[in-house]
């Protein structure tokens, strides 16, 4: 957390504020009112994961909420890039923060394994924009790629088997491809910057 | 960039095969040599021809001497052209051929290097024999015919994710890099020149203004020849990308400095307003030829629209207006590459939607096949037109100009990526501007424009080709072989050779979701919200016009699904369904591992309804299989309008409802299955090695019934109770009136409630079946809705 400039910092704050309406705290609601992320299928699993205490690394859970400056911070913080300083260690828990900011957002309930319906239930938000066909085609979907990691991680299972649910390490193993810490991240602003044109109806 | 190249023949051929085929490379030369100087007689010759022929047919009149009727007579001038292209497109092929049997060659010396030496042994050849060479590579023939399927293979293929999150990068490097590369040559080639010592040398009368544009030619980094030593060293995606998307987009550049340089260096004086248009020219050839290389793109896209009932014509659309976005951009003098890039780029996702399997398969290998032999014929005319072309060797003026390259790549890229860095997210570490600054090859376009060049107007052109030559000698040789070394020694990340995975792309898409959202958050219009708005505007507008039918919904995601499954299955029935797995890790993990168990019945003597026996749903698999098998031996033959409507093409829609049918089916057959009393058969009964047997084609026994699915002789399992014969009438009533697709996977029973004992008996195809990424329907009762409505 502590890797932001001050700049950024500020201009984060600046927002936070417009978010909040000035207040000392944002809710579902203002993050809710965003227009831009109307058009997000998946945007009650991000507004989620601000609010989620997973993601605040106090080893608590449940969720807020409403959350404060700190808390949006945090969560923000998890979308920094690494920088040609970082060394190789630093991405390791880098990755591995980031994969777990992720499977957080499939685990809803929270018990340590994405179930297939969990993942099922992922797979249909994502394709939840495109209508009928995007309904039927997730179950299966959902399925081949449940399927796929227990193929990957659990070779061999006797037909009677139960794989219960993607753990963290078999996330990890199935997406060690993507190379998480270069691929999840967003441009900080250092400069300030005016085109806050969203939430202009919180603010 | 799937490679070009195919693989190594087994060593276990023996050593008289590369003997017999360096036989018949000689053999081939020599009569390439001998018969070229036949030919080298161009057309006043012919027409020279044709008038004593016209002569003797006037004298004939007056005369009337009788000849001999020619039972068999030589004509060699009616056929010469095509006679020679022919030749020289086969010795390009046959060297290739000969190249690949010979094992340990290839993987030292890259290709392109072999093949500037073939070209200069037959030049050799040539010219010993006296003869004059063909003028080989004239530069209407290499950038009209030789340059633009190489071109086009490169834009159809480009991997469109990494090359726009590279392209700020790459615009850098081709721009900035080349027009520093340029003037930092042509400028201090100039300086050398000048401070020549006192003997009047000839150097001395070079102009600067020459000498910029002999900078201009040499400093652009050459596509061809990037791709001909790249593909064969699998580096990781980004420096490919670099590197190749580079040398493609310098083409701009290239384009207007030769232009600018070659008009004022008549004149022989450069304005601030003539630079200044020079940046305006610049910017019309760029974006000029990208937008004439998008409107053929999208006409293409457009026609394929249409072309559902002329599946045969296809790919001609493709080549073709690729092709004319190239020539109508080449007549505007615009940039015909950065047009053909962009015609490939922009119709490709539209039109394979729209395309059959097959004529995508054409595509890729006809694009193939053609900007291989271009880039193998482009490398021996190299050869050859080295022993031809005129000479003018000096020392200065070439080992300064090779040297002066090399120092002006290795500042300019370390330069521009200090520059670069500070932008970009992912850095460019210091062995990465290794690969790009070493990388830099220079090829035939640069000798193409050195050949080009007006005699008269340029009085040191032949020293120019003899330094362009050296260069691209020096790059192509040196820097070609030392690259994979290197490459090892500096353990430069390479490809990622694994497929990509259903969960892979879930989370692409997730990810850009999720940072389009946290973008929206942060309240920034980054470049992940400008990538979703062009997405939803694809989707909105551009899909409805350019695809046809269902095919313009359909969600990315479920169109990587759909892919992956035909894939899956066109695999499996290739196999022969026999014992090899399909998927890269054999596993034993089935649906039904992953479905959740049903909650045992409360009442522990009554069990669920008895499900399928494990050998019935081997039976029933098998079937499915066999049938599958033979309605590919079906395919009659085809007219030359038409194809029979392929088994595989129908349309996903078709698909699933034969998916339903089949679950339909499947369902009747579980409820039939109280009457089924044959136990399942012993793994090691005859029948089942007949069966595993039976799933290879060659060893089908089965005699095809002419319009309907042919009838399984019932010896898959030994007493056949009627009923059970009743359940396969029962396939192959349902599956007689549609042409199968592809194989369905057999229900799954639902876990837990298979009779036990029967675990084993073919874990083989059942592993098999298994891979299958198509789940197909849980067996739970409650499940109520059809898989499609």
């Amino acid at each position: 957390m502590s890797d932001f400039s001050v700049e950024q910092i500020k201009n984060l704050h600046k927002r936070f504020e417009q978010l909040s309406g000035n207040e000392e705290t944002i809710s579902r609601e203002n993050l809710e009112n965003i227009p831009a992320l109307a058009n997000n299928p998946i945007r009650r699993q991000i507004i989620g994961a601000f609010f989620d205490k997973r993601n605040q690394h106090q080893n608590e859970v449940g969720s807020f909420e409403e959350i404060g400056f700190e808390q949006f911070l945090m969560v923000m913080s998890h979308f920094r890039p690494p920088t040609l300083k970082t060394t190789e260690e630093e991405r390791e828990t880098m990755r591995k923060e980031k994969l777990r900011f992720l499977f957080n957002m499939h685990d809803t309930d929270n018990d340590g394994t994405i179930t297939l319906e969990e993942y099922r239930k992922a797979v249909e938000e994502l394709l939840s924009k495109s209508g009928a066909i995007g309904q039927e085609a997730a179950k299966a979907i959902a399925d081949a790629a449940m399927l796929e990691v227990a193929s990957t991680n659990v070779p061999h299972m006797a037909p009677d088997d139960f794989y219960e649910g993607i753990t963290f390490e078999h996330f990890e193993q199935i997406l060690k491809g993507l190379e998480m810490e270069s691929r999840m991240h967003i441009r900080f602003l250092d400069v300030d910057t005016t085109t806050m044109h969203c939430g202009r109806s919180t603010s | 960039m799937p490679s070009r190249t195919c693989s190594h023949s087994p060593s276990g051929f023996g050593k008289s095969l590369p003997e017999q085929g360096l036989l018949l490379l000689v053999v081939l030369v020599l009569l390439e040599g001998s018969v070229l100087p036949l030919g080298a007689a161009s057309s006043p010759d012919v027409s020279h021809q044709d008038d004593s022929h016209n002569h003797k047919v006037a004298d004939h009149g007056v005369n009337a001497t009788k000849k001999v009727f020619p039972v068999l007579d030589v004509d060699y001038h009616h056929i010469q052209t095509p006679f020679e292209i022919s030749l020289w497109v086969l010795l390009a092929s046959l060297m290739k051929l000969g190249f690949h049997l010979i094992p340990r060659l290839s993987s030292i010396v890259p290709e392109s290097c072999l093949l500037i030496v073939v070209g200069l042994l037959v030049g050799g050849l040539i010219k010993l024999a006296g003869e004059q060479v063909p003028p080989v590579l004239d530069s209407r023939l290499f950038f009209l015919c030789l340059l633009p399927p190489i071109i086009l293979d490169a834009g159809y293929f480009l991997p469109i994710r990494p090359f726009m999150e590279n392209v700020g990068t790459i615009l850098m490097f081709a721009v900035v890099g080349t027009v520093w590369n340029a003037f930092f040559v042509g400028g201090l080639l100039y300086a050398v020149c000048q401070i020549q010592p006192a003997n009047p040398s000839s150097l001395h009368s070079i102009e600067l203004l020459h000498c910029l544009l002999f900078g201009s030619i040499i400093s652009a980094v050459d596509p061809v020849a990037v791709l001909a030593v790249f593909e064969e060293i699998h580096i990781n995606e980004l420096l490919h990308i670099l590197v190749f998307g580079e040398s493609l987009l310098n083409d701009a550049v290239t384009v207007v400095l030769y232009h600018l340089f070659v008009e004022y260096a008549g004149v022989g004086t450069v304005t601030v307003m003539d630079g200044f248009l020079g940046v305006i020219s610049f910017l019309v050839v760029a974006l000029g030829g990208v937008l004439v290389g998008a409107i053929y793109g999208i006409l293409a896209a457009f026609t394929s629209r249409f072309t559902s009932h002329t599946r045969v014509i296809e790919p001609l659309f493709v080549f073709v207006y690729s092709y004319m976005a190239y020539l109508s951009a080449e007549m505007f003098h615009l940039s015909g590459i950065m047009a053909l890039i962009a015609c490939g780029a922009v119709m490709r996702p539209y039109v394979e939607a729209n395309i059959s399997h097959k004529s995508h398969t054409t595509i890729k290998y006809f694009l193939k096949m053609w900007s291989s032999v271009s880039e193998t014929l482009i490398f021996i005319f190299l050869g050859v037109a080295t022993v031809d072309g005129p000479h003018s060797w000096n020392w200065t003026f070439v080992t300064v100009t090779v040297i002066l390259c090399l120092v002006a790549r290795v500042i300019g890229v370390v330069g521009l990526t200090y520059i670069i860095n500070k932008f970009r997210i992912v850095k460019l570490t210091t062995k990465d501007q290794f690969i790009v600054a070493y990388g830099g090859l220079r090829g035939a376009i640069a000798f193409s424009l050195g050949f080009l060049l007006d005699q008269n107007q340029f009085a040191h052109r032949k020293m120019f080709l003899t330094a362009i030559i050296t260069v691209i000698f020096f790059t192509v040789f040196v820097q070609g072989m030392t690259i994979k070394p290197l490459v090892e020694l500096l353990a430069v990340k390479k490809k990622q050779e694994a497929k990509r995975s259903i969960n892979e792309e879930i989370h692409t898409q997730f990810l850009d979701h999720l940072l389009t959202g946290i973008e929206d958050i942060c309240g920034h219009y980054g470049h992940h919200h400008w990538k979703d708005k062009l997405n939803r505007f694809n989707k909105k507008y551009v899909k409805k016009c350019l695809i046809a039918g269902e095919r313009s919904k359909e969600p990315q995601l479920i169109a990587f699904y759909h892919k992956m499954e035909m894939k899956q299955a066109i695999e499996l029935v290739e196999s022969g369904g026999g014992v090899k797995l399909p998927s890269a890790v054999p596993s034993t993990v089935s649906m039904q591992n992953i479905q959740p168990k049903k909650p045992p019945p409360a009442k522990a003597a009554e069990r669920a309804l008895p499900q399928l026996p494990k050998g019935r749903e081997e039976e029933i698999r098998k079937i499915l299989r066999s049938n599958l098998q033979r309605t590919r031996q079906r395919l009659r033959s085809y007219n030359r309008h038409t194809l029979v409507a392929d088994p595989y093409e129908d349309g996903f829609s078709d698909l699933l409802i034969k998916k339903q049918k089949m679950i339909e089916l499947e369902k009747k057959i579980k409820e039939m299955n109280n009457y089924l009393t044959v136990p399942a058969a012993p793994p090691d009964s005859p029948t089942m090695c007949r069966a595993r047997l039976a799933s290879d084609p060659q060893a089908y026994s089965m005699k095809p019934v002419s319009d309907s699915v042919p009838v399984i002789q019932v010896d898959l399992a030994s007493p056949q109770s009627p009923d059970s014969v009743n359940v396969m009438d029962e396939f192959r009533r349902a599956n007689q009136e549609e042409d199968q697709g592809l194989m369905m996977k057999p229900p799954q029973g639902s876990s837990g409630s298979n009779k036990p004992g029967e675990a084993d008996t073919t874990r083989d195809q059942q592993r098999l079946m298994r891979c299958l990424s198509d789940p197909g329907p849980s067996a739970d009762e409650d499940e109520d809705e059809p898989f499609l409505p």
